[in-house]
């Protein structure tokens, strides 16, 4: 029953929070609702759940199974005969009490999804190019992230401001992975695709391909690097002023590169997946 | 040799099914092996070359669910034990039921010359364009594997409808069949109408790699997610083909060996195996939460996905409730039938997370996800069928099996199974994707690889003690009574062990008060 209440409420809930946050979007836009917080809260109730079923269902069958032994050999089972009533009260309780679990978790799960698909609005945009396999970013003055010592590809990023990547493949199904900030999306040709994450704390973490890709697939990682804002925006200067020739090359070289990039390119999708304005998540 | 090769008997049928389905699960296993003890290490271990990785991947995935576990009991236990347990003779087209399992085998020595031309296939059961498209690899060789299996499915689909539907024995109402009957019935209205669909899947596949089609192709106006839609389309509803006849075997089995009739059989049907073969055809985007599919889909699946624990949980309480005050005796097939409720426990407990869209959208790909289907459907209906084959062991062969050895396997295989997958869901968690030859970039998850593989050698020595056992007690177990289990189901009670030409001595008849779990005095009324 008091599952039940639970999911009424959260049934009840998850329009009108979904609707407030619209309303409130503009007054909202320094509040950022930080997805990766939201992951690890509602994973963290979702455990809860999960571990309370799982020890009371494997008590009763452990239960069960202890005393419910053979005690001579012609012996049969003793089960109760059920009426109609009985049989109707196994079917609708379970029935309800499933449902409530479910709509609970789906509320839940509903409002974090809005969270993690509706990009703040002053969200730093990276165009993102994966290839077998590798990764590119672009930033939105034409600059390309420089890779590290080792060849391997680094995102960097300044710290404290939400960072969208607007994302395509220029072969093959990728899937860009920040485990750090729990969230993937996959990257393929032919549709552009996006996601957020809000870099809060300074320090390098692990980015990597999750979608099966061929052979290198495994070899397709690299770093997120989040760097104070000031640090960043020397890093930008120094790109685009130290090599000016290079910063215009890379614009032209990148779109020639990759075709389709911008929203009127010849094959973009025509799915909502690739809303491009900020807020047009659901 | 000439009366098995010929043969239109369903229970040679049967066998020949179980056989070329066990040979599978071998080399399947063995490549799981091999794929465990090349993670044993960072960097590489048994290969240089991530591309041999990448083919054990394919043929482990692709033979595993596509010729052990759906022909393994839609096709081996289906066609053994249904015709006998609704009481008809042979099933409704006998020629065309050994057309299918001859279809069955060319796919599986199909599958077997993976390993020896040149560039075999490595796009991964699931065969996503353009990568499938695009590799060097063989990617025909997945598809006709999957088409003749397709056709396999599909022949024994219709003739195991039209068994059921018209061969009952006389007297036999629909609410007196065996559980493991309805969940069979169930599995191939579902293979009947969405195998189709995987097979324009593939074959479209196929056009773009070697006609030169589009189809998939984004340059000349297709679409990439056009295929992963497919492909979920039927290979979702492809999991409850498994996971119905799975739990009917279990479900027969926990009743036989509780002595009591299944729990609350009606809702069991018509909730149970009924609402999984609607709901289970509504789902199929929650393998597709990271692909870039449209969000209004994404969230409505979530919740369809959610429900599906509603009827899964009500075949859940149908098994657990037949165990309330039961005559239980552990003989081998039910502790693997008891052990599989814990399976079902842990894998459907971490199915609920992965239905919900906002949370998938970290563990998608991961090992988490690997652990929980190797949980559900990998382990469990594997468990299943083993339970099958120890069950009704003294009806194929007419011999019984070593207990001991039954039970040492199973010591070995439950053991082994959790030492294995169990760790995988922390490190999944902790974002180490699938299908990766190596991990340089998580080295710190070495320790926990190497508990895995530690756990699949155990998986290994059981496997071996478990078919060992089997042969030697095929071929010199002691002989078996009628009726070793005082069962009540019709295979057990109608005819003898093992059943002649025929199947019945004399044909069959029930009464309205029969069923197949007439224990402790209930009838076919009170169940």
């Amino acid at each position: 029953m008091r599952k039940l209440a639970f999911t009424t409420a959260g049934l009840l809930a998850a329009p009108y929070m979904a609707s407030a946050a619209e309303e409130t979007e503009a007054v909202k836009e320094a509040v950022i609702n930080d997805p990766s917080e939201g992951w690890e809260i509602l994973w963290h109730h979702v455990l809860i759940d999960l571990t309370a079923i799982g020890i009371l269902f494997a008590l009763i069958v452990a239960f069960f199974m202890l005393s419910y032994r053979r005690k001579s050999e012609n012996e049969e089972g003793s089960s109760p005969k059920l009426t109609l009533g009985g049989s109707l009260a196994w079917t609708l309780v379970p029935v309800f009490v499933f449902l409530a679990d479910d709509f609970y978790l789906a509320a839940n799960g509903w409002k974090l999804w809005n969270d993690q698909r509706r990009v703040p609005d002053n969200a730093m945009e990276v165009k993102l190019t994966a290839m077998m396999y590798n990764w590119e970013f672009q930033y939105d003055n034409g600059t390309l992230s420089d890779p590290d010592a080792d060849g391997r590809p680094v995102l960097v990023v300044p710290q404290g401001k939400p960072v969208v990547a607007r994302m395509h493949s220029e072969d093959v199904v990728h899937s860009f992975f920040l485990p750090s900030y729990h969230i993937k999306e996959d990257v393929m040709p032919g549709r552009i695709t996006y996601l957020w994450f809000y870099p809060k704390n300074l320090g390098e973490t692990v980015l990597t391909c999750t979608e099966y890709c061929g052979v290198g697939h495994s070899s397709m990682y690299g770093k997120v690097k989040v760097v104070p804002a000031a640090k960043f925006e020397e890093m930008m200067l120094a790109k685009t002023g130290a090599a000016p020739a290079a910063a215009e090359a890379a614009p032209a070289e990148a779109a020639g590169a990759e075709g389709a990039a911008p929203a009127e390119g010849a094959a973009p999708a025509e799915g909502t997946s690739a809303a491009p304005a900020p807020g047009a998540g659901k | 040799m000439k009366e098995w090769l010929f043969t239109t008997d369903h229970k040679r049928i049967g066998v020949l099914y179980l056989v070329g389905s066990i040979a599978a699960f071998a080399v399947a296993g063995i490549m799981a092996l091999l794929i465990r003890i090349e993670l044993f290490t960072l960097g590489p271990t048994l290969t240089d070359d991530a591309t041999n990785y990448n083919v054990w991947l394919y043929f482990h995935g692709a033979a595993m669910i596509l010729a052990f576990l759906i022909p393994g009991l839609t096709g081996f236990l289906a066609n053994y034990l249904v015709p006998i347990m609704i009481g008809a003779h042979d099933v409704a087209f006998p020629r065309i039921n050994a057309f299918s399992v001859w279809l069955f085998w060319f796919a599986i020595v199909l599958a077997l010359l993976t390993f020896v031309i040149p560039d075999p296939p490595d796009v991964m059961w699931t065969g996503y364009p353009p990568y499938s498209v695009q590799t060097s690899g063989n990617t025909a060789f997945y598809v006709f594997t999957v088409h003749l299996l397709g056709f396999s499915s599909i022949l024994g689909a219709v003739n195991f409808l039209c068994t059921v539907i018209y061969m009952r024995a006389p007297g036999m109402g629909w609410n007196q069949l065996n559980f493991f009957v309805w969940t069979t019935v169930g599995a191939f209205v579902i293979q009947l109408i969405f195998i189709p669909v995987l097979a324009a899947a593939v074959t479209l596949v196929l056009f773009d790699k070697y006609f030169g089609t589009a189809f998939f192709s984004p340059a000349n106006g297709g679409d990439v997610l056009l295929y992963q839609n497919l492909f979920w389309f039927y290979s979702h509803p492809a999991v409850y083909v498994i996971l119905l006849p799975a739990v009917g075997t279990l479900m027969d089995i926990i009743s036989t060996h509780a002595r009591n009739p299944v729990f609350n059989y009606k809702t069991g049907v018509y909730g149970g195996i009924w609402g999984t073969v609607v709901l289970g055809s509504d789902v199929w985007v929650h393998h597709l939460y990271t692909s870039g599919m449209v969000d209004w889909l994404r969230i409505g699946m979530m919740v369809t996905t959610l429900i599906i624990s509603v009827p899964v949980g009500l075949m859940v309480i149908s098994l657990v409730g037949t165990l309330y005050r039961g005559s239980i005796k552990y003989t081998t097939p039910m502790l693997y039938a008891c052990s599989c409720l814990f399976l079902i426990l842990i894998g459907g407990l971490t199915g609920i997370p992965l239905a919900m869209t906002s949370v998938t959208l970290h563990l998608a790909e991961t090992y988490f996800v690997m652990a929980h289907f190797h949980y559900i459907m990998g382990i469990m209906a594997t468990f299943a069928v083993f339970a099958g084959v120890y069950n009704w062991f003294p009806k194929f062969t007419g011999r019984m099996y070593n207990e001991s050895l039954g039970k040492l396997g199973f010591l070995f295989n439950f053991i082994g199974v959790n030492v294995t997958f169990w760790p995988l869901f922390g490190i999944g968690i902790e974002g180490m994707p699938r299908r990766y030859f190596d991990y340089a970039m998580m080295p710190q998850f070495e320790g926990t690889h190497q508990i895995s593989t530690i756990g699949a050698v155990l998986i290994a020595v059981g496997m071996a003690i478990t078919i060992l056992n089997w042969v030697i007690g095929a071929i010199a177990g002691p002989k078996a009574s009628d009726n070793p289990w005082g069962s009540k189901s019709m295979e057990w009670t109608h005819t003898t062990t093992p059943p002649g030409p025929g199947n019945f001595p004399t044909p069959p008849t029930v009464s309205e008060d029969w069923s197949p779990y007439n224990y402790g005095g209930h009838t076919a009324k009170t169940i």
